[in-house]
């Protein structure tokens, strides 16, 4: 153990560039009241994502003619080649960043304004501070990496330009994601990395099932996403939408900003643009005041423990904004007021920061794959292999993660969000654990495995220990990596075969790839052997001691509980998946198609994969044993390298989180490494009675024995199925009724409307014709009737009219006599 | 030439394409290609010299900039005035830049008929465009009413196998809505202005609306149902005819939009009408419906519009979602694209609805995403059309197969349309539903049209999966070939239009600024929690140039009312009718032009 701090202050001496670790720990610059986050300006950090962005876009545009023509290996060492450059560039911020002062870690480059409209500022702006610059390694390095060891799995596929374009495509919208210094172009990268996983998921679309793989993650991705923006909506709402409109806050006397917008908050006094203090706040804290703030700026410069700097040339600038940055400033330094405005601000009833909370976190759930939206990333495992490392293990589904502990100023105000993220953090893990139980092919255990250590990362970052939720990201980026490409090498070996009752005894076939799946498998089951444990270990204990950053003290130990339990099922599965893959006899088809190809594929025995594959998977292995060094603990008050390095960033929570902490003794934190030691061997232990070279019935006795059971978690509780008959059912009959609704009531209204006019008209038609007409041509008819009839009097015979004159005569002197 | 560049390029813009519609017309009608061509160059010049309008757009400048005006018909008050604001220069380029696409999305498919055809499609162009740029209402009622038939005829002549009944619904429901806007017009035209100083200039009736807005939303808002003692007559008028006035507008608007329940002509006319008519009208025509209440309806009618605002944004929500639904129960292409219209216009009407920056923003920018997605979505199913004549998704499927290239291009168009952050869509959907959140509407708008976010990508996604994922299925369609050049051609500027309008929005956003803030203060204006002064809002425009000659009888001595009514042109009578003039009316002339500060910058 000695040995061990021995290293671990090397490396912290190393990291720190000065010894002064002993100067610093728990002390008092961390209680004292923050101040604004200062940064420095640098010209450089576009080239990190600019890298990949040329390869994506070269390889789209021109790829197929430069593999046509040129060869495989163009494309290929183009796309690798950008990583490696975005790599080195990403090396060169890190360095510039530990040059820094520890609270002034924070690389800014502005490139230009992408869009203003009202308060909606969002900039093309590019930030690295020790968070950000964690993920940005992790990215390059391991996404290097998974590039290097695509060339051997892609070797065959005839698209290889297709793939590394989208695989570049994909780097560069997790780097927007991480790099971003605003939630837009977070946003960007978090679309990005979805569009790119539709896009690698459905690689092989001329498969249906792999398309509809690829839409079904899209889609409930998007589910996710329309939490995250209503999330950050809110937000911007509650920072200075039209308050005083809703019904949230009456109308109050004291619009202490629009008072003095134009000094204190450099508020837009736009038309509508109103503060209007809350009325919760009691009135004995009222805002800083303009004085107050210019007493706090210090001329020359920042200085630590002042409330309010002025590197930046001012104030906090408060109000709607989209930045981290400013909105980091606005929360954290105490005297803008803003921290007791949130907190105080209800929505319905309900605490607002609490509704932002969890609507930013169901983006999570959707992104890094928690219930109950975590349905899309089994299916996900349709894609290439490497894609599954890296996206769906490594870096994209850490983004939620990411993101929690990116707000972790913002998570740690509400501890109704906390819980709710550690609750569905430690149900995720073990629900997905009990799936990988029983599942047969390979990848799919892999995925439950990312699904239940997600939810691991999510109980550390719920309970605020956002260092060690962040850590495990670390650790699990490169175990989880080496299991994929692992699993990858096997299923090549096997001539594509995912299920593991058809390997067996590979060990003998491929002895590298044994060997480094073997390391991965003793560090996601939690040896104290490798990076995993460290980092599950951390978050179990600070789940254990949360206290009171859970709606309820009681919840923190019941949520260790359920980790602990856990990390025994993780043990079992994974050790599960090594022995039915790795010992034993070879259960695939023995030279099935010997007849194939001499290249050996689609047919024979198992082989070991090239060189640019094994050789990825050992320097993975190797990054799971030196990442222990990142998060080994110390002596007392000396903390891990990595907590350390996070600590400017997790600054603005660490105190509130702290503070409200259960303080349990260090026997506890003993015991409990125990147990987790404990669990580690009981599920290894398990799993080789049961499974170490299939020599076990029980296994096989067992799923005999619960066929219901064993059916129900292997078709994963039919939870697909229930979205299926519900979710799904309700939207189709929602359409169905629409369209009839459209073709009969609305379209039928219309048509309707055409029919009377129709009707009408020939009504009128009618009028007209037998009516109107009808008179004039009765009139017109009378006319010729009379005509006719007349011109039969005029017969042209004297005779006849003769008697005519007669007749008129007589009944003249009739008519005469008669009158009389 | 330079000089009427410089002095009457929007004349130039607007007529452009008239005067080579007349060119057409002299050809010979068999000469097919010398009339394709032809017409193709009148879009492209077309193109140019709205290319030229729009950089010379000052983004920073007044609000209606470029102005043109000559005296017309001023027995009725009613001038040749032309201007553009931000918005209508925005559409207007929309408009041009889709003038030589739809020329070419329709080189081999229209074969009879050719030049009647162009000719068509021609002064189509010119109709829109002038609806666009007109400042004056008679002239904007003429243009507006000028689209429906080259419309009526692209559908009804060479649509589809249903083409007449389409061309008929469309043109009759389009018109009952114009016709009732027309009485509205004339109504307003009586109302606004005492009877000598009658002009159907929109900034002038506007203005003079003014003052009377102010008593109306003040006196409701004292007392809802109060009768206004000692208001003034026109305020008094307004408060009375005002409802039904935005109504009318309104509704003839709505038609135009389509908002949910009025859409039903939509569906119908885009699976008639060929590739071209469903560009035009998915790209251009639609957005008359939504500039119609950005530039008529709301800010003439504020405090109608500010009543009837809940019951829209309701019907917009409606529509949204309702679209969205109906798009996953479409089983033809086209009409599911027609139904994601009603979807895309709903949130541009919610956008306008919210009465914030961002919303209006968003709402316009939606405006000019939609017509280049939906346009390029209907410009990629022509091409697809043409080569399987079947508009039924279950007669598609695995086509990326033989077609990779038309399939990347589809997708790409479908991200817009599914706003995917880096492509135009995102920009305007994030914009408007930001907006709508932040403004006063109930916080369940936002949240329901946010959904459609999700349905959005449900349907377009579910399609394309359809369409060419999976296994060929339809042996008719295994030697489907590849777009040609001429399709490339024609699809890779909407492409273009995407990639940079979602990454580069700024120098859109920018020329959409002061319309926007301008839209949302006039919507917004007289409400009590805004402060802006009547001069804030008014409009100022080139007044009407004075008569050359005869110098007038009587000193022109300007009204009492003069100076409030300084910026705007007043009708003047002209010579002939000066001797049955009464004395009062020569009064009402203009002031020298020198007065009036506001002049367009040329």
């Amino acid at each position: 153990m000695d040995l061990l701090c021995h290293v671990r202050d090397f490396v912290l001496a190393a990291a720190e560039g000065a010894g002064e670790a002993a100067k610093h720990g728990e002390g008092a610059a961390r209680e004292a009241a923050l101040g604004v986050q200062a940064f420095k300006r640098v010209g450089y950090l576009w080239l990190i994502p600019f890298f990949p962005m040329v390869g994506a876009i070269v390889n789209a545009v021109v790829g197929a003619r430069l593999q046509k023509r040129f060869g495989k290996s163009v494309v290929t060492n183009l796309a690798i080649g950008a990583m490696a450059a975005a790599f080195v560039t990403a090396a060169v911020a890190f360095v510039d960043l530990v040059g820094q002062p520890e609270h002034e870690r924070l690389l800014v480059n502005h490139l230009w304004n992408m869009f203003t409209a009202g308060d909606v500022q969002a900039n093309l702006t590019f930030a690295l501070d020790p968070l950000s610059m964690m993920m940005v390694l992790i990215i390059t390095f391991i996404g290097a990496l998974i590039h290097v060891y695509s060339v051997g799995y892609m070797a065959e596929d005839p698209d290889t330009w297709r793939f590394f374009a989208y695989l570049n495509l994909f780097v560069f919208s997790m780097l927007l994601l991480v790099m971003g210094d605003n939630f837009v172009l977070m946003f960007f990268g978090w679309e990005g990395v979805g569009l790119c996983s539709y896009l690698l998921i459905g690689f092989w679309y001329k498969d249906i099932d792999k398309a509809k793989a690829a839409v079904k993650a899209f889609v409930t991705n998007r589910i996710g996403d329309f939490g995250f923006v209503l999330g950050l909506f809110l937000l911007f709402w509650a920072l200075g939408g039209q308050w005083e409109k809703r019904s949230v806050i009456p109308p109050h006397e004291s619009r202490w900003a629009l008072a003095d917008p134009a000094h204190l908050y450099e508020a837009r006094a736009e038309a509508g643009t109103t503060y209007v203090a809350d009325p919760t706040l009691s009135p004995q804290t009222p805002p800083a005041t303009y004085a107050e703030v210019e007493k706090l700026a210090t001329p020359e410069g920042w200085r630590p423990g002042a409330s309010i700097a002025t590197r930046d040339g001012g104030k906090v600038r408060v109000g709607p904004t989209l930045s981290f940055r400013e909105l980091r400033d606005q929360i954290a330094v105490e005297s803008t007021g803003v921290k007791n405005r949130l907190t105080g601000l209800t929505f319905f009833g309900m605490p607002l920061l609490a509704l932002v909370g969890i609507l930013l976190f169901v983006g999570a759930t959707a992104k890094s794959a928690q219930i109950p939206l975590y349905v899309w990333l089994p299916d996900a495992m349709a894609g290439p292999t490497p894609v599954s490392a890296l996206i769906h293990a490594a870096t994209m589904v850490t983004a939620g993660v990411y993101m929690v502990a990116r707000l972790n100023f913002l998570f740690a105000l509400s501890t109704t969000a906390m819980t709710v993220i550690a609750c569905t953090g430690a149900a995720t893990a073990l629900f997905a654990a009990s799936i990988g139980f029983v599942q047969n092919d390979i990848k799919k255990v892999l995925a439950y495995s990312t699904v239940s250590q997600l939810g691991f990362m999510f109980i550390g970052v719920g309970v605020g220990a956002y260092w060690a939720g962040t850590y495990h990201l670390l650790t699990h980026a490169f175990f989880k990596a080496c299991l994929f490409l692992g699993s990858g090498s096997v299923i090549l070996g096997c001539h594509h075969e995912q299920d593991m009752r058809k390997m067996g005894g590979l060990k003998k076939y491929m002895p590298l790839t044994e060997k480094t799946y073997l390391y991965a498998c003793i560090a996601i089951s939690g040896f104290p052997l490798a990076n995993g444990f460290f980092s599950k270990d951390e978050i179990l204990w600070k789940a254990f001691d949360a206290g009171n950053n859970l709606a309820d003290p009681a919840l923190g130990k019941v949520i260790w509980l359920v980790g602990w339990v856990t990390a025994l099922g993780t043990a079992f599965y994974m050790w599960r998946s090594y022995y039915l893959t790795f010992t034993g006899e070879y259960r695939g088809g023995h030279g099935a198609h010997e007849s194939g190809d001499a290249h050996g594929h689609h047919g024979g025995l198992p082989h070991e994969s090239p060189r640019s594959m094994t050789w990825v998977l050992a320097a993975l292995a190797v990054g799971c044993f030196l990442t222990i060094f990142l998060g080994l603990w110390g002596p007392a008050g000396v903390e891990p390298v990595l907590e350390r390095w996070l600590e400017p960033v997790l600054a603005p929570s660490h105190a509130l989180v702290a503070a409200r902490g259960a303080h349990e003794g260090p026997l506890a934190e003993w015991l409990l490494m125990a147990a987790s030691v404990a669990v580690a061997f009981g599920g290894w232990a398990a799993a080789r009675a049961l499974y170490k070279d299939a020599k076990s019935t029980v296994p096989a006795t067992l799923a005999a024995k619960y066929p219901r059971l064993h059916r129900w978690v292997l078709d994963k509780y039919y939870v697909d199925e229930a979205y299926r008959k519900t979710v799904l059912a309700a939207i189709w009959a929602g359409a169905k009724a629409c369209d009839l609704f459209d073709r009969v009531v609305v379209d039928g209204a219309v048509n309707a409307a055409a029919a009377v006019g129709r009707f009408v008209c020939d009504v009128d038609g009618a009028i007209d014709k037998y009516l109107v007409d009808g008179a004039v041509n009765f009139v017109a008819d009378g006319a010729l009737g009379f005509g006719r009839a007349l011109r039969r009097v005029q017969t042209g015979r004297l005779e006849h009219y003769l008697y005519a004159a007669v007749a008129g005569a007589l009944a003249v002197v009739l008519l005469t006599f008669l009158v009389q | 030439m330079s000089g009427l560049f410089d002095t009457q390029l929007l004349s130039v813009v607007v007529f452009v394409p008239a005067v080579f519609a007349l060119l057409v017309l002299l050809f010979p009608k068999d000469e097919h290609g010398l009339i394709r061509v032809t017409s193709l160059v009148g879009m492209g010049v077309g193109l140019w010299v709205t290319g030229l309008l729009y950089a010379r757009f000052d983004a920073h400048g007044p609000e209606f900039q470029q102005e043109v005006r000559v005296r017309w018909i001023d027995t009725l008050g009613a001038s040749y005035h032309l201007g553009v604001d931000g918005l209508a220069v925005s559409l207007m380029l929309l408009t041009a830049v889709l003038g030589p696409l739809v020329v070419l999305a329709s080189w081999d498919s229209v074969t009879h008929r050719t030049k009647e055809f162009h000719v068509a499609l021609l002064v189509l162009q010119t109709a829109m465009l002038g609806a666009l740029a007109s400042m004056d209402l008679v002239l904007f009622y003429v243009f507006w009413e000028a689209m429906l038939v080259p419309m009526y005829l692209l559908i009804g002549v060479w649509g589809s196998e249903e083409r007449q009944m389409a061309a008929t619904k469309f043109f009759l429901y389009t018109l009952a809505g114009s016709l009732l806007m027309l009485v509205a017009l004339l109504a307003l035209y009586f109302i606004a202005l005492p009877a000598p100083q009658r002009s159907f200039d929109y900034a002038a009736i506007y203005n003079s609306l003014l003052a009377a807005t102010r008593e109306v939303s003040l006196c409701q808002g004292r007392d809802p149902v109060g009768q206004c003692p000692g208001a003034t007559p026109l305020a008094l008028a307004l408060l009375r005819y005002g409802p039904w006035m935005f109504a009318a507008f309104a509704l003839a608007f709505a038609i135009k939009v389509p908002m949910f329940p009025l859409h039903t002509w939509l569906p119908d006319a885009h699976v008639q009408a060929p590739v071209a008519g469903s560009m035009i009208l998915a790209g251009v025509m639609l957005k008359m419906g939504t500039f119609g209440f950005w530039r008529y309806a709301i800010p003439l009618f504020p405090v109608a519009a500010r009543q009837l605002r809940p019951a829209l944004a309701a019907l917009a929500v409606t529509g949204i979602v309702y679209g969205a639904m109906m798009c996953l129960a479409q089983r033809d292409i086209k009409k599911l694209i027609a139904y994601s219209s009603v979807s895309h216009l709903g949130y541009c009407m919610l956008g306008m609805l919210a009465l914030t920056t961002e919303g209006a923003t968003g709402s316009a920018y939606q405006m000019l995403n939609h017509g280049v997605s939906t346009g390029a979505l209907f410009l990629l199913f022509g091409m697809l059309y043409a080569r399987r004549h079947t508009r039924l998704l279950s007669d598609y499927g695995g086509i990326a197969k033989v077609m990779p290239w038309f399939a990347a291009l589809f997708l790409i168009i479908t991200f817009s349309s599914i706003a995917v952050p880096g492509t135009n869509g995102f920009v305007g959907e994030f914009l408007v539903l930001l907006g709508t959140f932040k403004g006063t509407l109930p916080m369940v708008f936002g949240v329901l049209a946010a959904s459609g976010v999700i349905l959005g990508a449900a349907y377009m996604l579910w399609m394309v999966q359809r369409v060419f994922f999976g296994e060929l299925t339809h042996r008719e369609n295994l030697h489907l070939t590849d777009v040609t050049g001429r399709e490339l051609a024609t699809a890779l500027p909407f492409v273009a239009l995407v990639v940079v309008m979602g990454l580069s929005p700024q120098p859109f956003l920018e020329r959409l600024a002061v319309s926007s803030e301008m839209f949302v203060a006039r919507a917004s204006f007289a409400q009590d929690s805004f402060h802006q002064s009547d001069e804030a809002v008014r409009m100022s425009v080139r007044p009407l140039p004075a008569l050359p000659s005869p110098p007038l009888p009587a000193a022109p001595a300007p009204l009492p009312t003069a100076d409030a009514m300084a910026p705007f042109k007043l009708g003047r009578p002209h010579p002939a009718n000066l001797a049955v003039l009464p004395p009062e009316r020569l009064l009402a002339a203009e002031p020298p032009p020198s007065r009036h500060g506001e002049e367009a910058t040329p």
